[in-house]
């Protein structure tokens, strides 16, 4: 079982990859809509490719307010 | 057929009246081909469904009645459409990958196989419109899916990716990112190794189309459009500049 930290530094890492933004500006309490910006399709492709890394089936309602990284580790924490 | 509209082709008036040509010319195809392969030529995805926007701005000066009328004409032309493509005697394959929403997923629903990249993404989102899926979504998902899977799908609106959508039978494959169209050419390479005759009388054995259904879905649909609740989900949503203003 992952802690929350290291899902958190792998959702970090797999954004900063995505979006080719520099690992050490992401935080885990950065809006992650203004950090990379991103608008709601770009958010969809990065949750697929969450739900892929973590092998989890994560329900967009689920993410309705979500905009930090912290709240999404936990939601997915939350499943695994 | 390439999907080409930017900017992540939405289907409406133009899309619609490309559609009619094809499907006009499609009679002649189905003497020489064996399988019809759609498929996206964007980044962005296999189609975001219905053009809304579009269809709020032609409907929104009119009369409730006027209103109605007008989403029926346009309604009734796509499920010619639709209907012409999934009768179709040539294999039919939907190469997907990134958004396929709405309208879109309705349009992969047409064909006989669904191949998605892993990229794919795919939702019903009209019941947050106060709006039912309207190109023959619900008759063709009840078609090939359980009817506990159809709930969930439609009444939540939820998105969900390529892994969940082969689960639950919808996709026959996932590949990697930007291997949907070769995947799909390979499939229909196979097919020509089969005698036509078989496969058509397969298909007709295998795929009945959903008539009533659909008529029905068309009168439920029109019914709901010009409800105050669905003008006003519709304003909104075309007034927000935001990519998906209907997700989460």
């Amino acid at each position: 079982m992952k802690t929350q930290q290291q899902t958190i530094d792998e959702i970090l890492d797999l954004a900063a990859a995505q979006f080719k933004v520099a690992r050490e500006n992401l935080s885990a309490d950065d809006d992650f809509f203004k950090k990379l910006g991103i608008d709601s399709l770009q958010a969809l492709s990065m949750l697929t490719r969450l739900e892929q890394h973590f092998n989890v089936e994560l329900p967009d309602y689920e993410l309705q307010g979500v905009s930090d990284f912290r709240t999404l580790a936990e939601r997915i924490q939350s499943r695994l | 057929m390439a999907l080409h509209r930017e900017p992540c082709n939405e289907l409406g008036t133009e899309s619609l009246a490309e559609f009619e040509k094809f499907i006009t010319a499609l009679p002649e195809l189905e003497e020489h081909a064996h399988a019809l392969i759609i498929y996206s030529r964007l980044d962005s995805g296999f189609s975001a469904g219905a053009d809304l926007r579009e269809t709020y701005y032609r409907t929104q000066e009119m009369e409730k009645d006027a209103a109605a009328a007008t989403v029926r004409e346009s309604l009734e032309r796509t499920h010619h459409v639709m209907n012409t493509l999934d009768a179709s005697p040539l294999t039919t394959i939907a190469a997907v990958h990134g958004v396929t929403f709405g309208g879109g997923l309705e349009l992969a629903l047409t064909c006989d196989l669904i191949i998605a990249d892993k990229t794919a993404r795919f939702c019903f989102p009209e019941l947050r419109l106060g709006l039912i899926p309207g190109f023959g979504g619900i008759p063709r998902l009840k078609r090939d899916l359980g009817n506990a899977v159809v709930r969930d799908l439609l009444l939540t609106g939820r998105s969900f990716n390529a892994t969940k959508a082969q689960q639950i039978g919808l996709v026959s494959q996932v590949v990697g990112e930007g291997h949907g169209l070769r995947v799909a050419r390979g499939t229909a390479a196979q097919l020509v190794k089969f005698d036509r005759r078989a496969a058509v009388a397969a298909k007709e054995f295998i795929k009945p189309i959903p008539y009533d259904e659909l008529r029905r879905e068309i009168e439920i649909f029109c019914e709901l459009f010009t409800q105050p609740a669905v003008r006003s989900g519709l304003k909104k949503f075309v007034e927000s500049t935001d990519a998906l203003p209907y997700l989460p």
